[in-house]
Order: structure tokens, then C-alpha cells, then sequence
């Protein structure tokens, strides 16, 4: 049975750097790097205005570019790539509203925040949210209870 | 002070480095702290010195010293150490860690914690990386979790729940009932995971397929508000109502609709109007679209219906975006057997999509355009297809050279189109063609039996413009050695005739055989045709004598071979000659070899080596292809599959007549089925064999066979061979990289070594395979070889 899920998530600078990964099946270390570097050299390749759309292995690659960063899926053969790009046009618009205008220092200084909303998005390469609001106000909610925690923990003795 | 300051102000460092070397520096010291830190009792900075560690972890430097404290982080009671212990957990482990299984125990706690954002990282972390184990042990807390909560977990829920259903399919029974009851929830998140969910239960189980097919009316409805409702600011993308959503709902309408009339017919009227309601100008549009699309024509839609579904991916194809053309264009692929006509209607637009600029669309285009190719439509579809090879990326050229092949073969309006067509290929990418083409051509060339005299100046015109492209100059030379007579006529039906003089013609024979640009193998056609040529000219025939005396002590082996033996033709076997080298009758492509030898009966006439060319031209000895003589009277170097019984089949007709001279010829020989052979290399169940097939003073041929004992296949196997200074080394293609498992097949490579100075044989041989997603690489000296078998 054909299990149809995104396998993976990678954000890449233009330099080759690995900005975010997220792996939806379990894979070695190495075999990760094996996989971020094929994926770096294809996308990073490929000229403007080309099809977002990639064949490679078994696996069917979808990427979009928004900036400095390439967004760089991996699905399988099932899957339906236009509503990828959707997907991918939603996180990157989450991202920006949450740290307002966001560029690839954002995701570098805060690489967790982005993990973090990438959970509220996404799980197990399933989309967890639809609605465009719903993941920052999680966020908030959030960021509300760690900050009670980190208030209360740093509050002085006396 | 904010700690995260300190994270950022080690990212900030890290990025100041200037070179490789200063960033390792900096790292390594962040490590050593980070260590040191992890050791001590909590001090309110676990948290950021793990956080500090997953993004050591993303430059790609080892973290596994981070697993344990992640666990701990975990199950500390604090929600920030918790939600930053998870995400490490989901960084660093992954189920084949042992540590993954220590966290089982908080994940449990926290799926019931007070607080929905510690129950929420509980849930992703088990959706993202729970081992088969974890799921089994945490089902039944999730399907409790699915059934009473607020929609904020029941999503989450929902997709561990799809996890776990992936792990352990067994699973799914739990969640069926869970899972009917979701559909009625209102919110999106919560539906979306819900139909996903159902999905995944429907496709590995065709009991609860059965099961939901009842809930096809409720899906409709759904996706008729979705699609009929009006603007709802938190899930409109581009004027579609949550697109998402639909395109789940769709995608799991086609899987319960498939085989069935009932759910179909049900879906029609609903599909009916999502094609016609939704606008496609943005993508979320064309999205959706797609989808309805591909649930059309995998249920049982109304031909309408499925009408509609084909003028859709029509109207994609005709998108200014490339994306959008590049997925009809998938689809028309998927559709093209089924409703081969309708797709014919968007012919032109495929065609036109050739000649994209973007390569994804262009392979895209290839493929439907073969597709596509019917008796009616080949010559203009064949026009477009050269056109695009002239043009094509080469990673693209030999798809496309072996798809004209096959619809050229197939559906040829004419002999002469077939030979023009394929002659075209040669021309153009003749680099790209597979190695059956020059055997296949050859063949098809002598049906053309009214064609000779063409086919002959044609190519004939071909070789004196370029002797680069091996196989046209294969198939040029063959020609020539067989037709020469009627190049040498000077009159043509068909084309405008060439006047050539018989010296012409040896000259272009021997530019080839002299050539740096011939392979050995096209070298061996080049003399081949010379020799043939004695008997179809008249004045020039010491000339071919000649050549045939130089090539006598030709370096190449397989050269020199067929030259003594050419020159026994002139000398000892003259009165032969004419016969051996008389015309070919046509070659009868269904009986690919062998046949030939057998059907020689008594008649020396009948075994000519030319023919004996045919048979033993086979697949996969690409390297080998054309052998002659040699293999006649069973020389070395023999190719692994069939000749072996081959030659003596063929050597049984030439003893029994004039022919025992001709084994004398050679040394009398025995062809002894096994050979001695000696193990080299025998490592993880890989066995390589070395057999010695044939010795001289100066030179050796050898073979390589390698077998496989374990339980899986071995691949990319690859030998490489070197020798001392002064010998010179040739590896013929190996007859494959793939060794089956069990030793039920191997891998054989010809190795032939030139010793011109006589000094003491050896070989270092490099084994490379993969066994079991392990590269191996080893190296084996070779100091002493076996006797050969003869």
C-alpha cells in the first residue's frame, strides 16, 4: 500500500545552506545529508521561470523560491503538486505574519520559532491547520505560557 | 536578560567566522560548553543550551550527545523545556534511536496534561516520529483524545492517528468508529485531519471502504457549502474557499467512488459543478480543478463528465503557467490509453510544448507526444519528433531516439520512410541510440530487398560526410561490404547515383579502419567490408589483400584475428572465398540467432561468417556485438549467454564437409564448457572468478564472473583492472551491474591484456558494489593466473 505523505521539508539558502529540515519518515543522518545535498545541487540549478515541478528517485520534488530561500518538498507519486505550492505559499505567509516581513535572518536567528510553526502547520506531513489565522493565534497562546514560565523562573528570590 | 540572547549571540559568532576551519573551532568550544553544561543540575538554561545544539545540528556537525538531554528536557514539568526537548526529539531521534523509546512514558503523561499546548507537543511529536511500538502502546489514548476535546487537539489527534495507521495498519479498526463521527464537526481543521484520516482507513482496508462509501452524501454536502459558500476570510486562497480541504474531500470521493456505480453516481452532479464553478486563473483554482479532474476519470463519471474532465486538461495546456501545463499534461499521460481520442484532439498543443524552454515540461511533452503516435498521424508527428531531437537536452536524447524507434517500427508507411527515419537518428544523435539499433537496422535493411542500391548510396554519402558516429558507420560499412557492388554501378532508381571508383570505396573503408574516432568494434565492420569487397570488384583486389596482410599483426586482438583469418581465406581457402563471402539472404527477425547455425545442415556455403555476425549480435554484449571468424571456429574472449552452444553448432557443419583444414588452422580446439576457473575475491557473500579464456606469448583474455550468495540482490557493481607499465589492458562491457541473489545469476566481464614485452603477468582488481545499502570497495592483487581451457 503506497503510503502517500510528504517525506520531507527543506528550506535552502541560495548559498547551499540548510536553513530548516523537517524528515515526515525516519532516515539516517547520512542519508539525509546524501538527500539534502542531491536536493541542493537540483534546485539551486534550475533557472527562473522554470516548472517548480522535479522528478527524482521515486519521489516527485516540488520548490518554490521566495527570496534567498528555496522551499523544497518531497512527495510521492500520488500526490496533488499544485496544492504543494499552496502549501508552501501558506507556510511562507504564516512565517511572515508572525515575525512581520520575514527574511532568511529571521529563520536563522530564530530557527526554533520556525520549527515551531511549522508544528502548528504540518504533522506527520499531513496539513494540521487550514485556516490562516488559526496558527498564530496557537502561537500567541503559546508564547503566552512560555513567557509566565520564563517570568517565573527569573523572578528574584527576594 | 532574555536567554535566547545567548543562542543568538552564538549564531552570531558562528556566522563571524570567516573560514571552515573557524567556524569547526568556535563549535567545538560552544560543544564543550554545552557538555559541560548538560552535567550539571539543572540551572534554568537547559533549554537554550539544547536549543543551541539543534543549530549546531542543522550546520550539519553531530548532536547525538543532545539525545539524553532532550529526554530529560522532556519530562521536566516546565512548558518551555518541554516544547524545546520535543523539538530536539524530533531533530535527533527518530525511531531507530533506543532513546526514542524513553520518551514514551512522557508522551503518555502528556496526552493527558491540563494544558492543550503540552497535550498539543505530545501529539506532534508522536504523529512526527513514534516507532511501531510507541503507536501501539499510545492508540487508545489518542482515540480517546479523538472523541472528547476541543477541536484544537481533535485535529492534532487526528493526524497522529494517521501516523499510527501508517505504522501499524492493524491499528485502523480503533479509529474507524472515532473518525465517522469527526465528519460532522464544523471546524475546518478538525474535518481536514478527519478526512484524512478516513482515507488513509479506506485505503488499507476495503471493509471500512465499504463502511464509508455511506458517507458519500455527507461529503457532498460538505463540499457543496465549501464550494457555494460565500467569502470566509480565514480560508479563501485566491477567491477558493479552503482548498485544501476540497481537494481532500475530492481525493477521497475518487477512492470510494472507484469501482463502484452507486457512490459514483452520487459524486457526478457534485463534480459537475466544481468544474464548472471553481476559477482557475490563480493556482489554488487550478488546484482543485486538478483534482476533480483525476476523480473523474477514476470513478465511473458519465462520459459528460469525463468529456469535460479531458477539455479542462486541454485548457491547462494552453496556461501561460508552466506548472500548470507540466500537470496536464501528467494527467493526459495517465488518460492516453483510455481515451486515446480525446487526448488526440490536444495533439497540436502537446506537440507545440516540445519546443518549451523549460526541460521538466519538455520531457513531459515527449513522453505524451509518443503516446500519441498512430499510423494515421506518424509522418507529421515523426517530422515534429526529429525536429526535436536536433534541438533536445541531452539527458533527453536517448529516451527520445529509442521512442521514435519503437513508433517508426511500428507504424512505417514504407520500408524506404523506415530506413530514411532511422538513417535521420543516426545522423543526428547517433551517439544516443541503443546498441540493438545497428543489428536491428542491418536486419531491417536486407527485407528492403528494392531498396539495396538505395540504401547503400545513402549511406555510402553518410560515411564520406563523417565517420564519427559509430553506429551509423557500422551500419555504412556493413552496407558497403554487402552492396558495394551496387554503389560501384553508378546507377540508382531512387536517388541521384554517386560515381565512385573502386578505390573511392577502399579509401573510405580504410579512413575508418585507421581512424582514432572507430571503436574496435567498428574497426572489425570497417575490414570486414573490405574483405567482402574481393569478391564484388574487380581490379582492386591486392589492395585488399594488403590491407588485410598489415591488419594480420594489428595490435587489437580481435582485429588481428579476423585478418590471419581473412588471409587464410586468400591463400590456403581461395576457392572458398567467393562462396563464404557471397550476398546474404534476408534475415528473418524471428529467429534472433539461433536458428542460423543449426539450419546450415552439410553446406560450408551456408555459413558464412557475415551471417555468423548476426547471430551472436546480441544485446548484451554491446561491446562485443559484432563478432566473425573468430567466434566461427570458437575463438576467445567468448561472449557469456548463448554462443557457446552456438559455435559448436556452427563447427559441427564445417568439420563435416571441407572444414577439418580449417580447425587445424587454429590448433585444433576444444571447446570445454567450464573452463578451470580461480576464486580472487570472496567477501560478503560476493564470489568473483577468474578464467583464463586464451594465452599467447604476448597476451591473455580473461574472464571475470561474479556471483552472488547472499539474500539480496548486490548493485552498481563495477570491477576495475590495473596492470603492470608495459601491458596493455582492455575491459569489454560487463554484462551487467546487477547480481542476483542466491547465486541464481552472475555478472561475467571480459578482460583482454596485451603483453607486447613479456613481463611477469599481474593485476590489481577493484571491486565496487552496494550489498544491503552498503557500499563496499575492495582490492585484490592477482599475481598468478589458471592455464587457460585450451
Amino acid at each position: 500500500m503506497p503510503i502517500r505523505q510528504m517525506h520531507f521539508l527543506l528550506l535552502l539558502s541560495r548559498q547551499g545552506k540548510l536553513r530548516l529540515q523537517k524528515w515526515f519518515t525516519p532516515v539516517t543522518e547520512r542519508e539525509k545529508k546524501k538527500v539534502t545535498r542531491e536536493m541542493t545541487l537540483m534546485v539551486l540549478a534550475r533557472p527562473p521561470h522554470s516548472c517548480n515541478f522535479l522528478l527524482w528517485r521515486d519521489l516527485k520534488i516540488v520548490y518554490k523560491r521566495y527570496a534567498s530561500l528555496y522551499f523544497c518538498c518531497g512527495l510521492e507519486d500520488q500526490d496533488n503538486e499544485l496544492l504543494t505550492l499552496e502549501v508552501l505559499q501558506r507556510y511562507v505567509e504564516l512565517l511572515d505574519k508572525y515575525f512581520g516581513n520575514v527574511c532568511e535572518l529571521d529563520i536563522i536567528f530564530n530557527f526554533e520559532k520556525a520549527y515551531f510553526i511549522l508544528d502548528e502547520f504540518l504533522v506527520g506531513g499531513e496539513l494540521l491547520e487550514t485556516s490562516k489565522t488559526a496558527v498564530g493565534i496557537a502561537m500567541e497562546e503559546a508564547e503566552t505560557l512560555q513567557e509566565t514560565m520564563e517570568e517565573y523562573m527569573s523572578k528574584p528570590t527576594y | 536578560m532574555s536567554p535566547s540572547v545567548r543562542l543568538q549571540e552564538m549564531i552570531r559568532v558562528i556566522r563571524g567566522a570567516r573560514t571552515q576551519g573557524e567556524e569547526r573551532g568556535v563549535i567545538q568550544r560552544e560543544c564543550a560548553a554545552i557538555r559541560a553544561q548538560f552535567r550539571q543540575a539543572d540551572n534554568g538554561t537547559r533549554s537554550h543550551n539544547l536549543a543551541k545544539l539543534l543549530y549546531v545540528h542543522m550546520l550539519g556537525y553531530p548532536a547525538h550527545f543532545g539525545q539524553m538531554e532532550c529526554v530529560r528536557l522532556i519530562a521536566s514539568p516546565r512548558y518551555n523545556e518541554k516544547r524545546v526537548g520535543y523539538l530536539g526529539a524530533m531533530m535527533l531521534l527518530d525511531e531507530k534511536q533506543d532513546a526514542s523509546l524513553l520518551i514514551t512514558n512522557s508522551i503518555k503523561n502528556d496526552l493527558s496534561h491540563s494544558s492543550q499546548y503540552v497535550q498539543s507537543l505530545a501529539l506532534c511529536t508522536l504523529g512526527c516520529m513514534g516507532s511501531a511500538e510507541m503507536c501501539r502502546d499510545l492508540a487508545p489514548e489518542i482515540d480517546r483524545l479523538l472523541r472528547a476535546s476541543n477541536s484544537y487537539i481533535k485535529k492534532k489527534a487526528a493526524l497522529c492517528a494517521v501516523h499510527i495507521v501508517r505504522k501499524v495498519p492493524e491499528l485502523g479498526e480503533l479509529f474507524t468508529p472515532a473518525s465517522r463521527s469527526l465528519l460532522s464537526e464544523k471546524n475546518h481543521g478538525v474535518l481536514h485531519g478527519a478526512v484524512v484520516l478516513i482515507t488513509e482507513l479506506c485505503e488499507r482496508n476495503p471493509e471500512t471502504l465499504e463502511q464509508f462509501r455511506k458517507a458519500v452524501p455527507e461529503l457532498v454536502q460538505i463540499m457543496k457549502g465549501l464550494v457555494m459558500s460565500g467569502y470566509s476570510p480565514e480560508h479563501n486562497v485566491a477567491g477558493i474557499s479552503d482548498p485544501f480541504l476540497q481537494v481532500r474531500i475530492l481525493r477521497l470521493l475518487r477512492i470510494l467512488g472507484r469501482n463502484n456505480e452507486t457512490a459514483s453516481d452520487a459524486v457526478n452532479d457534485l463534480l459537475a459543478q466544481v468544474a464548472t464553478n471553481t476559477d482557475s486563473s490563480k493556482t489554488a483554482g487550478s488546484a482543485v480543478l486538478y483534482e476533480t479532474v483525476l476523480t473523474v476519470m477514476d470513478i465511473k463519471s458519465e462520459s459528460g463528465l469525463r468529456v469535460l474532465a479531458v477539455n479542462i486538461l486541454g485548457r491547462f495546456l494552453l496556461n501561460n503557467d508552466r506548472n500548470i501545463r507540466y500537470i496536464s499534461m501528467t494527467s493526459l499521460q495517465k488518460i492516453v490509453q483510455t481515451d486515446h481520442n480525446a487526448v488526440q484532439r490536444h495533439r497540436g498543443t502537446i506537440v507545440d510544448c516540445l519546443k518549451d524552454q523549460d526541460a521538466s515540461v519538455k520531457r513531459r511533452a515527449l513522453e505524451l507526444s509518443l503516446a500519441l503516435v498512430s499510423a494515421v498521424n506518424i509522418r507529421s508527428l515523426m517530422k515534429e519528433l526529429l525536429l526535436f531531437l536536433s534541438s533536445c537536452p541531452p539527458e533527453l536524447r536517448a529516451h527520445t531516439t529509442s521512442g521514435i524507434f519503437n513508433a517508426a517500427e511500428r507504424y512505417a508507411p514504407s520500408q524506404r520512410w523506415h530506413i530514411d527515419t532511422i538513417l535521420h537518428v543516426l545522423t543526428t544523435a547517433g551517439g544516443d541510440v541503443r546498441d540493438e539499433t545497428v543489428p536491428n537496422l542491418i536486419q531491417l535493411i536486407t527485407t528492403a530487398t528494392e531498396l539495396h542500391c538505395y540504401t547503400v548510396h545513402k549511406l555510402y554519402r553518410a560515411l564520406i560526410a563523417d565517420i564519427s558516429v559509430q553506429s551509423l558507420v557500422q551500419v555504412a560499412c556493413w552496407c558497403i561490404g554487402e552492396y558495394g557492388d551496387l554503389l560501384l554501378r553508378g546507377e540508382c532508381e531512387e536517388t541521384e547515383p554517386v560515381q565512385v571508383a573502386e578505390d573511392d570505396v577502399l579509401d573510405a573503408l580504410e579512413t575508418v579502419l585507421q581512424s582514432h574516432m572507430s571503436s574496435p568494434a567498428t574497426r572489425g565492420f570497417a575490414l570486414t567490408a573490405t574483405m567482402k569487397l574481393s569478391t564484388r570488384i574487380t581490379h582492386n583486389v591486392d589492395r585488399i589483400r594488403s590491407i588485410v596482410s598489415i591488419y594480420g599483426s594489428c595490435i587489437d586482438v580481435e582485429l588481428q584475428q579476423r585478418a590471419v583469418e581473412y588471409n587464410a581465406l586468400f591463400k590456403k581457402y581461395d576457392h572458398m572465398r567467393a562462396a563464404v563471402l557471397e550476398r546474404m539472404p534476408v534475415i528473418d527477425k524471428s529467429s534472433p540467432g539461433h536458428t542460423n547455425g543449426e539450419s546450415a545442415g552439410g553446406s560450408i556455403k551456408e555459413m558464412e561468417p557475415t551471417k555468423r555476425t548476426q547471430e551472436v549480435v546480441l544485446p548484451q554484449e554491446p561491446a562485443n556485438q559484432v563478432c566473425d571468424l573468430l567466434d566461427l571456429l570458437g575463438g576467445s574472449g567468448e561472449p557469456p549467454q548463448p554462443s557457446p552452444a552456438l559455435s559448436t553448432t556452427a563447427l559441427g557443419p564445417v568439420s563435416s564437409t571441407a572444414g577439418g583444414d580449417l580447425l587445424d588452422l587454429l590448433g585444433g580446439l576444444d571447446v570445454t564448457p567450464v573452463p578451470p576457473s580461480v576464486i580472487v575475491y570472496e567477501k560478503n557473500g560476493v564470489t568473483l572468478k577468474l578464467q583464463t579464456d586464451r594465452q599467447t606469448d604476448t597476451g591473455m583474455t580473461i574472464t571475470l564472473t561474479a556471483t552472488n550468495s547472499t539474500d539480496r540482490e548486490i548493485t552498481s557493481l563495477t570491477l576495475q583492472a590495473a596492470v603492470p607499465k608495459s601491458v596493455q589492458l582492455q575491459m569489454k562491457a560487463p554484462s551487467g551491474d546487477v547480481i542476483p541473489a542466491h547465486g541464481l545469476g552472475q555478472v561475467t566481464q571480459t578482460v583482454l591484456l596485451n603483453n607486447p614485452n613479456k613481463v611477469s603477468l599481474k593485476m590489481r582488481v577493484r571491486v565496487c558494489y552496494t550489498s544491503q545499502d552498503f557500499v563496499c570497495q575492495d582490492t585484490v592483487q592477482i599475481d598468478s593466473f589458471p592455464s587457460p581451457a585450451w
